[in-house]
């Protein structure tokens, strides 16, 4: 099972086409099977046993109890990018940030698991700035993509969206119960396909999990997968797994990152990793006969608002409780 | 006396083949390298010192031509349709790669 599903957020739990000659009863079960084929499962990490939870009847989650951190994800929005897979990734973030600003309850803030720009070039840092402000959020939290370090390392990113790690590209805070810890993977590359950590950075790491409770839940956002999940296309970290074993002796552990433009997730030990999807484009999933490479795909019309989406993630305080909700542009 | 036409040609071939040719101006090589498909094409190069080799992204995401000490070889981002060019002064193996893609790497042997 999913600990994520793509699917209408907001559609599930409506029966199709109610017909009154059922009994309410019956109406009820159908939303309940709806919610749970449709937008979004409930996970409990505590323990380290993730048991999905039931949806509310209507399909809409359980009334989140009080003390509920919920923030929004979004990846990959590659500012500049302006080819037939997308001509328009400024309307795509757009339609994103009206998805956001239409939810019901305001997400404390929203990061962004890095490509915000498509070419590091000052002005579309500054584009994404100022798109970025139209969020209704307290906050935007971000991790560099490799399209974000290009020519001149994460000088020009960070720039643009230093202020967490003040003139550092990894960073660490803490909100609603949890420990958040944003990450740089897109540098570092030795001889071979794959980018780094790093030893200073995983040192820092080594340092910062060291004043923070085994059950505390942690949360950590980095732009490349932290889990290889193809290595010939640099779709994982070569010094992961020093980064997971950091991360192993707590109770519940998340791991955002975009990078792949598209949906993937994995459960290691009680560390549970997800890839998000993009605002620009898809990409296509590795090992398929005769796509050698990670360009670009230009779907038939219609079809891309599907593939493009936000996350909205929820943590319940004091139980290490977390949803993620995959919500695309089109439904 | 006048030579006749055919005693002229032989004299003029044989005046040639004596006299040191000048030799032609070297024109410096130049060398294209094409960026498709995430893959330097040709990958691996071999060209004289003094030669210009230019680097053309045709993908639709960019792409770099990066040593891996950083130099010489130090391209900006290649959006589509981008060049880079590098003279080759120097005898050696220059190995590069793309720091946005870095599965993709090439080389260029620098030799005599």
């Amino acid at each position: 099972m999913t600990a994520s599903d793509h699917g209408p957020d907001r559609n599930a739990g409506h029966a199709p086409a109610p017909d009154p000659a059922h009994d309410a009863g019956r109406r009820r079960a159908l939303g309940c099977l709806a919610a749970w084929t449709g937008a979004a499962v409930l996970w409990n990490i505590a323990g380290g046993v993730p048991r999905a939870l039931g949806m509310a009847s209507g399909g809409a989650a359980a009334a989140a109890p009080p003390g509920t951190l919920s923030f929004v994800q979004i990846s990959d929005t590659h500012i500049g990018f302006s080819k037939a897979a997308n001509p328009d990734v400024v309307g795509s973030l757009r339609r994103a940030i009206a998805d956001i600003n239409a939810l019901p309850q305001r997400p404390a803030f929203v990061v962004h698991t890095g490509d915000i720009s498509h070419l590091s070039r000052a002005d579309q840092f500054g584009q994404a700035r100022e798109l970025f402000q139209e969020i209704r959020t307290d906050r935007l939290h971000t991790v560099p993509g490799e399209h974000d370090a290009i020519d001149d390392g994460v000088a020009g990113y960070l720039r643009a969206f230093g202020a967490d790690g003040r003139g550092r590209s990894w960073y660490s805070f803490d909100q609603g119960g949890a420990h958040f810890i944003g990450l740089n993977n897109v540098q570092n590359f030795k001889a071979g396909t794959m980018a780094a950590l790093g030893d200073e950075q995983l040192a820092w790491l080594k340092a910062d999990l060291a004043g923070v409770a085994h059950s505390t839940p942690v949360v950590v956002l980095a732009h490349i997968p932290l889990w290889t999940i193809w290595a010939p296309w640099g779709w994982g970290t070569s010094d992961a797994d020093a980064a997971l074993a950091l991360l192993r002796p707590f109770g519940s552990v998340t791991v955002l990152n975009g990078h792949i433009h598209q949906v993937m997730q994995k459960m290691e030990g009680h560390v549970a990793l997800h890839t998000a999807m993009s605002l620009a484009y898809p990409l296509p999933t590795p090992g398929q006969a005769g796509i050698g490479e990670p360009g670009p795909v230009t779907v038939p019309p219609g079809q891309l608002g599907r593939l493009l989406g936000t996350r909205r993630v929820s943590l319940v305080r004091g139980r290490g409780l977390l949803a993620l909700i995959d919500t695309p542009l089109d439904r | 006396m006048k030579p006749d036409k055919k005693t002229g040609l032989a004299l003029t071939l044989l005046a040639a083949l004596a006299a040191p040719l000048p030799a032609p101006a070297a024109a410096p090589a130049q060398v294209t390298v094409s960026i498709a498909g995430f893959a330097y094409g040709p990958a691996e190069l071999t060209v004289r010192p003094g030669t210009e080799v230019t680097w053309i992204n045709h993908d639709q995401v960019p792409h770099t031509v990066t040593s891996r000490t950083g130099k010489p070889l130090a391209s900006p981002a290649l959006d589509t349709d981008d060049r880079y060019s590098h003279t080759f002064t120097q005898a050696g193996d220059f190995e590069y790669y793309c720091t946005v893609h870095p599965f993709m790497s090439g080389v260029v042997h620098v030799r005599q």
